[in-house]
């Protein structure tokens, strides 16, 4: 692995943390729920892509599996959320 | 396998994960700075769609370039990710709008966005005009 794409990995996974703690500021701030739901979707997704970077920093491509998990699993969990809020129950 | 990569393969890859972060930041940076829960509604677009698309390409091309021929098994997670995104937006919006009009609320122009306050009139002459219906 060259200087080139260790150094791009390395800015990559620096500006999604403060991506991520930026969100966190939003999902602790937010002043509604749907602000917090938004914040944790944001915050899903940043993890999901910080696994595919990981993927190809450690040229494994096992990390795939598990972002496909983390994609599916954060779906069901905010779409559930977000009809919570909307309904009062999730299923009906 | 242990070798490196040409310098070909290595640039596209480490600019599409630059951009991708890039991106990302600049999406969390909206979420925190805007105003209301309509404008808030689209940064997280950028990331969700941009940067998704940035780092798979990015996987793509890299793992591609590794093992002999297409590894397109990241396609799956792009795929995905543009399915359920929208359901959630629109859920998400639902909920705002039902929210905003079950509170019954008086709009306070705070909550109105920027770009629609010269359609606003000024507060001086609030009380001559007649109120839109709520």
């Amino acid at each position: 692995m060259s200087m080139i794409l260790f150094g791009a990995i390395v800015f990559t996974l620096a500006c999604y943390v403060l991506a991520m703690g930026l969100a966190m500021v939003r999902l602790y701030r937010g002043p509604s729920a749907q602000d917090r739901v938004l914040a944790m979707d944001l915050i899903y997704t940043i993890g999901m892509l910080v696994l595919l970077v990981l993927a190809i920093r450690y040229r494994s491509a096992m990390y795939f599996e598990s972002a496909l998990l983390i994609a599916i699993f954060g779906f069901i969990s905010s779409a559930a959320m977000a009809k919570f809020l909307l309904r009062g129950e999730v299923i009906e | 396998m242990s070798g490196d990569l040409s310098l070909w393969v290595e640039i596209p890859v480490a600019l599409l994960l630059v951009l991708s972060g890039l991106f990302t930041l600049s999406s969390a940076i909206g979420l925190v700075r805007f105003k209301t829960f309509f404008q808030r509604m689209h940064p997280p677009a950028l990331a969700f769609s941009v940067s998704a698309w940035c780092v798979t390409l990015a996987s793509i091309i890299y793992f591609s370039a590794r093992s002999d021929g297409l590894a397109l098994s990241a396609w799956l997670i792009i795929i995905f990710l543009s399915l359920t995104v929208p359901v959630t937006t629109i859920l998400l919006a639902r909920t705002e709008l039902f929210r905003r009009r079950h509170n019954a609320a008086n709009v306070s122009p705070a909550d109105i966005p920027p770009a629609l306050s010269h359609v606003l009139p000024a507060a001086s002459d609030q009380e001559k005009l007649p109120q839109p219906p709520r």
